[in-house]
């Protein structure tokens, strides 16, 4: 009885209860129909909120009109975890991922992305090739650059009648500027911060975080505004926290600022000395099946005008030179975006480049350094 | 006979095998490689098989010979054709930090160099790192295949340049302070719970016969509703701007900029693990003094005790299963506690279990992460061996 096959089953009369084979048809059926591994979708995953939101309206929504290919766009929260985790199962369902360069550089070395070819670099829009258009060290072995963002602090105008802050130094300064400041609630940037405060210049920065005494030296800056610190995760927080009086001041993602201030009409403003610059980068994980596409859609990315269409949303800048020149003013306001840009040359008077290669040497020894730091 | 006996034993084993099967995959697997990966980890020693031989015959304090290069150069060539190279410099950067940046840029050189006299020159001349007996003792220690640095490592302890065990620097001491954490905060929830929880576990044991069902029912409700649906609302009660502190301000009780926080510290780990926890108390509470009958409180009244008297040499003892049970349960649970702290710990509130995750999802230093685990297991192991001494765990009653 138990043997009794799909076609037996079918042949019973009408009437009969079914047995179980139809169920496990149906099963069979779901698996077999589930993935939608045709070459018309492809999964890409980034940072959430209004970044994702900007970067769906200039370049996934035109890469889909131009090519056919639809976009499903994920979340997530950085990290490399679950990256490895579908490298290493071979269960493949993300295919391109918005990535910080250090993580880029890391997960390229451990395998885990596509080596970038020559083709997901597209020239100029006047023929230039891509390696002159493209600024010095903002794509890897493994990712293509897409734009500038930078790491700034931001105030609410409503806390300061008085003078305002105007450098890094001011956000150290708790007797100028009581108050509680929000910060990101990791070593990378802060570590910069404390020691541009503390006097350190720009180019010393990592030799300085190089050594022990370097180190020693940004956490005792650090020490100094510890007690009045919020720490803060995710991108979105910060003007949330702004506008609600939880902090005077706060690290922010530039962008993320500009959106409250121009949307939201939030009494932001940002103060761009010591600003720290990022190049925020696409991949392919390794061993997608539908690396075909994925790297048509890293050639759409990477063009000049998808970056600079990123640049009418949100103001992160080109990371190319053909895309520095076609910076226009944001699209539902109207709004000029020169002076949102992060490389804006008034506002790159002190602004530190993000040392990936440092980070990545030293990311997991600061990370416990600054978890026994924040225990403390 | 007897061999019929055994078919019936068998016979009556075959309904568990499912069980066993489940408990085999599902735990005694999963602990195992997590063990096992603690202590052995293979990758470094298969990549560089030739140089690791040539290194355990080095002094440890001058510059290799020109043997070692050779084989280090062509091995690291080897594993970045298999892709293997990233894990191995990630462990190597793990021991010696700074040593990724040497390794890549140098291999990244190598690739365009078809030969050399003196691989040593070359590579010392790429980096002076090269030339450190330092680079070289991290390329021994990380080649073991099995090794206690984990272990080490998540008890704050480090080879010293002897070789000799040494303690960190205090300013890296991490992992022993933040267990010792875990264990007071979850000795002080098992204190707050058994507190909180006996006079509830009373009050539903001796009330009414109608009430009962209503006041389980309060504490089954809480019990069901979804963790982070617990932990958010903390937040909405205790937060700078939340309603504990709005009602206080209102009444006068604290002025608007003293409000108080309550929550992202110790306080608001352990108040809201507190309560998530707190069923776990009364439940095997309740159980217990179910079953006790009035009888022996009356005939201790009759006899002249006062109740105060009679609670504690009478009623007390004969609770003290549930109440051994119930902060057994509470405790093992509260030190294994991930998703609350991270949530409301903020700054002071994290324990030992956010560590692990952190190095499970963010480090992806799974070794580290499996040796924090093998001494929380260890801990659980010997709080359990304790209490079976000093208790007895035949005297414990769950329910």
């Amino acid at each position: 009885m138990r043997r009794e096959s799909g076609a037996r089953s079918r042949a019973t009369p009408l009437g009969a209860a079914p047995r179980t084979p139809p169920v496990i048809l149906l099963i069979f059926l779901l698996i077999w129909s589930q993935p939608p591994t045709s070459a018309e979708s492809l999964t890409v995953v980034s940072w959430g909120g209004s970044y994702a939101r900007a970067c769906t309206k200039a370049y996934h929504e035109p890469f889909t009109a131009n090519s056919g290919i639809k976009i499903r766009l994920e979340d997530y929260n950085g990290g490399l975890a679950q990256i490895r985790a579908q490298v290493e199962t071979g269960n493949i369902h993300w295919d391109v991922v918005d990535l910080e360069i250090a993580d880029a550089v890391l997960a390229c070395d451990e395998g885990l992305l596509e080596f970038i070819e020559a083709g997901d670099l597209p020239p100029g829009p006047d023929g230039t090739p891509a390696a002159q258009d493209f600024l010095p060290d903002t794509f890897t072995e493994c990712s293509v650059g897409t734009t500038f963002y930078s790491t700034i602090f931001a105030y609410n105008r409503e806390n300061f009648s008085g003078g305002e802050p105007a450098t890094i130094e001011d956000f150290f300064d708790m007797k100028r500027f009581p108050g509680r400041r929000g910060m990101r609630r990791t070593p990378q940037v802060n570590l910069e911060f404390a020691l541009m405060a503390d006097g350190v210049p720009l180019d010393q920065v990592y030799a300085t975080l190089s050594t022990a005494e370097g180190v020693d030296r940004a956490f005792r800056k650090l020490d100094t505004i510890k007690e009045h610190i919020v720490w803060w995760t995710a991108g979105a927080q910060p003007p949330q926290m702004l506008a609600d009086g939880e902090v005077v001041m706060s690290t922010a993602y530039n962008g993320r600022i500009f959106n409250a201030q121009v949307l939201e009409n939030q009494p932001f403003t940002v103060v761009w000395d010591g600003q720290v610059l990022d190049k925020g980068q696409l991949a392919i994980i390794y061993g997608t099946p539908r690396l075909k596409a994925a790297r048509r859609f890293l050639a759409f990315a990477a063009k000049s005008e998808s970056m600079a269409r990123l640049g009418r949303y949100i103001s992160y800048s080109p990371v190319r030179r053909s895309g520095s020149a076609l910076i226009t003013t944001h699209i539902e306001t109207g709004v000029d975006m020169k002076p949102h840009m992060p490389t804006t040359p008034e506002n790159m008077t002190r602004a530190l480049h993000n040392d990936w290669e440092w980070w990545s040497d030293h990311v997991d020894e600061m990370n416990e350094r600054f978890s026994a730091w924040m225990a403390r | 006979m007897d061999g019929t006996l055994k078919t019936v034993r068998l016979r009556a084993a075959v309904p568990v095998l499912p069980l066993v099967a489940f408990i085999l995959v599902t735990f005694i697997a999963p602990l195992a490689t997590m063990l096992v990966r603690s202590v052995y980890d293979p990758l470094v020693a298969g990549a560089m098989p030739e140089t690791l031989f040539l290194l355990s015959e080095w002094d440890g304090k001058s510059i290799p010979r020109e043997a070692v290069f050779e084989a280090a150069v062509r091995e690291l060539l080897g594993a970045r054709q298999a892709r293997n190279l990233g894990r191995v410099v990630t462990r190597i950067n793990r021991v010696q930090p700074g040593m990724r940046s040497v390794i890549m840029k140098s291999v990244r050189k190598l690739r365009r160099i078809s030969g050399s006299d003196s691989w040593r020159d070359t590579l010392i001349d790429m980096d002076p790192a090269w030339g450190k007996a330092q680079t070289w003792q991290a390329i021994r220690r990380t080649g073991e295949r099995f090794t206690m640095r984990h272990y080490l490592h998540a008890l704050d302890l480090d080879r010293g340049p002897g070789g000799g065990i040494v303690r960190q620097k205090p300013e890296r001491r991490i992992y022993m302070p933040l267990l010792g954490r875990t264990l007071a905060v979850s000795l002080s929830i098992t204190a707050l719970c058994l507190l909180l929880g006996y006079p509830v576990a009373y009050l539903i044991a001796h009330a009414p016969h109608r009430w009962t069902n209503l006041l389980l029912l309060l504490v089954l409700v809480p019990f069901w509703t979804s963790l982070l649906v617990r932990t958010t609302s903390w937040i909405v009660l205790l937060q700078t701007r939340g309603v504990i502190n709005d009602a206080l301000v209102a009444l006068g009780l604290i002025a608007e900029e003293n409000r108080i926080a309550m929550i992202y510290n110790m306080t608001g780990t352990v108040v809201a693990m507190t309560h998530v926890l707190l069923p776990f108390m009364v439940l095997p509470l309740y159980s217990v003094m179910r079953t006790i009958p009035p009888l022996y409180m009356n005939a201790a009244a009759t006899l002249g005790a006062s109740f105060p008297r009679a609670f504690w040499r009478v009623y007390w003892p004969q609770t003290q299963p549930g109440v051994f049970a119930g902060s057994l349960l509470v405790f093992i649970l509260a030190i294994g506690y991930y998703i609350t702290p991270e949530l409301v710990g903020g700054r002071s509130g994290q324990l030992i279990s956010n560590m692990i995750a952190y190095h499970m999802q963010q480090s992806l230093n799974w070794g580290l992460a499996a040796a924090l685990s093998g001494i929380l297991l260890l801990c659980v192991f010997v709080i359990y061996l304790i209490y079976d001494r000093v208790v007895g765990i035949e005297r414990m009653k769950l329910g």
